[in-house]
């Protein structure tokens, strides 16, 4: 029975998959943002035929060079998890989770393994343009790879192209399309491609204002900069758009995410978004009676605005969505928690009979049972929620979470605009307090980029995959031990990674380009 | 068809031959994967249901721990 999987198997896997797709992320962005650059900046020596631009891009390959090296195939570790750790999820997904990132696999490894060398080595062994050809088709290589990848990770958010098959308990794709271009894997792709670009120029601009300090290298990092500068612009305005459409999708298929996200516990039309806001520590559940907030400043039907369009529009809370009775968009009343559990247990224990019924050649109760396992399908994951409170995310990480990404976002279009109007009045040489801002906004780019995904991952919980199946069915019973054991085995191991990627990369950077 | 081969084939070699930096990388990169994948693969992530002690088929396997933890 449920009781009998541990609660601290379902932290610790948690915790060990969370650990290593924050640290693939920190390298992930960087090699999209990077590529880009890079790639831009080769086009101008194609263009030119200037040797500068050749050498500025070629410092920007180095630098792309290492943190691709460091980070290569930790994504991989992940799939090993998948396998050990949630090897029930693994099973249920079928291959709807396996062909994007089979695709993704091979694509990676052929596009990037091959286009990469090129790049590398090719400088002065294949003509001009086939080694510009080579250097985009490097960055367009791990884009796609981020489609799949993202493809996937859209999927469990909002699950759908694909069938139930109780004989083999798992999901089987029926339209393949339909998963790869749905709207939630669409909106995922470019707010997480676009966020990668931003680190990429906030990067690129970092280490430039970084000469400058350094009095070293100024024509190679004013330009530098310039590139950064448009580049990070255009890229931060995209994310804003695009993660504004992201919030959309969200409010159609995880409204509890968002009711998180705001700390939002009573829906409400002419829902207003917290501009400011501080949450009240003692609050524990939704329905304890208590303020959510200590402090709060909000803009009046903005939360009705982005999720709905609408400024009157009605966003239910956490309450509404545990309680049920609200008009849904199609026009039927939502089910309480309490009622999708209870059809969600008549879905687990429908497919138990189907099985038996199977397994006794009874084809009478075998359909029968499939009849009713059909009809609460939808409502299989609550199956497997003991209580109605296991349905709320974490709001207190979900509303900070997502506040520091805004504001992060909000800031790097500002920071960007400056970078932009300094160098068109020829001032940012003088502007020291600029330059240490600039290198003081590298790392903040990381965080906002990582304060995404952690309201992306810990906002749908406690689903593996959205109202299919929660982290509790998904884990394997394992030992506690051995996943903590691994668990400590890649803290010290990525730990060691970092630094060396670290070190590593800022001996180039003191080294600088090879640039007059 | 094998000049082709033999082209690609130097293509590589003088490449690597020129890294500076590269070296570093590469052996990065390989030590990383014999990591991965001779010690961690085999020594801490065994598939789950290939070595499951029952030796059942991993379908009954899935379906027996999905079916067994509905909440009661």
């Amino acid at each position: 029975m449920i009781a009998s999987i541990d609660t601290a198997l379902i932290d610790w896997s948690r915790a060990q998959f969370a650990l290593t797709a924050m640290y693939h992320w920190i390298f992930v962005p960087l090699t999209l943002g990077l590529a880009v650059v890079m790639a831009i900046m080769e086009t101008i020596y194609y263009k030119t035929g200037n040797e500068f631009w050749k050498n500025t891009a070629k410092f920007w390959m180095k630098i792309f060079g290492i943190n691709f090296a460091i980070g290569v195939a930790t994504g991989l570790i992940l799939e090993f998890q998948f396998g050990t750790n949630w090897s029930n999820y693994s099973w249920f997904v079928g291959d709807i989770f396996g062909a994007p990132l089979a695709i993704e696999g091979i694509l990676a490894f052929f596009m990037e393994a091959t286009f990469i060398a090129v790049m590398f080595f090719g400088w002065d062994k294949v003509s001009k343009k086939f080694h510009l050809a080579s250097t985009w088709l490097t960055g367009i290589g791990a884009t796609i790879s981020a489609w799949w990848i993202l493809v996937a990770n859209g999927w469990m958010q909002h699950p759908i192209g694909m069938e139930f098959n109780p004989d083999t308990v798992r999901n089987e794709m029926v339209d393949f399309i339909g998963i790869a271009t749905s709207p939630m894997a669409v909106v995922k792709f470019f707010h997480s491609v676009l966020s990668g670009w931003v680190l990429g120029a906030v990067f690129v601009v970092g280490v430039s204002a970084w000469y400058l300090l350094k009095n070293r290298h100024r024509e190679f990092a004013i330009q530098s900069m310039k590139i950064g500068a448009i580049f990070g612009l255009v890229a931060s305005l995209l994310v804003a758009f695009t993660g504004d459409s992201s919030g959309y999708q969200v409010a159609k298929t995880q409204p509890m995410k968002l009711a998180a996200i705001e700390a939002h516990y009573e829906g409400s039309t002419d829902a207003g978004l917290i501009a400011i806001g501080i949450l009240n520590p003692s609050k524990e559940r939704y329905d304890d009676g208590k303020d959510p907030f200590l402090f709060d400043i909000k803009i009046p039907g903005l939360l009705s605005f982005l999720a709905k369009r609408d400024l009157n529009a009605y966003v239910p809370g956490i309450t509404n969505i545990i309680e049920g009775g609200y008009e849904l968009e199609d026009g039927s009343i939502a089910l309480s928690a309490e009622e999708k559990m209870r059809r969600g247990k008549i879905a687990v224990t429908s497919l138990a009979k189907y099985r038996l019924a199977k397994k006794n050649n009874d084809d009478t109760t075998a359909q029968l049972a499939l009849k009713d396992l059909r009809a609460n399908e939808q409502y299989f994951g609550y199956g497997y929620i003991k209580d109605k409170y296991e349905l709320v995310p974490n709001v207190t990480i979900n509303f900070y979470a997502f506040r520091i990404m805004v504001i992060l976002g909000g800031y790097f279009i500002l920071f960007f605009a400056l970078t932009w109007f300094f160098i068109k009045k020829k001032s940012i040489t003088n502007k020291k307090w600029f330059n240490w801002v600039a290198v003081l906004t590298v790392p903040l780019g990381y965080i906002a980029g990582q304060a995404g995904w952690v309201v992306a991952e810990v906002g749908r919980q406690p689903w593996a995959i959205q109202d299919m199946m929660p982290v509790n069915a998904a884990i394997s019973k394992l030992d506690v031990s051995s996943v903590q054991i691994t668990f400590f085995i890649f803290l010290v191991l990525f730990t060691i990674m970092l630094i060396a990627m670290i070190g590593i990369m800022r001996k180039a950077i003191k080294k600088g380009p090879n640039v007059a | 068809m094998k000049d082709s081969i033999v082209k690609v084939w130097k293509f590589y070699i003088d490449g690597f031959k020129a890294m500076t930096l590269g070296k570093v990388l590469w052996t990065i990169i390989l030590l990383k994967l014999i990591i991965m994948f001779c010690i961690l693969k085999p020594f801490f992530f065994p598939r789950f249901l290939n070595d499951h002690p029952s030796k059942a088929p991993k379908t009954e396997i899935v379906a027996g721990e999905l079916i067994d933890r509905v909440a009661e």
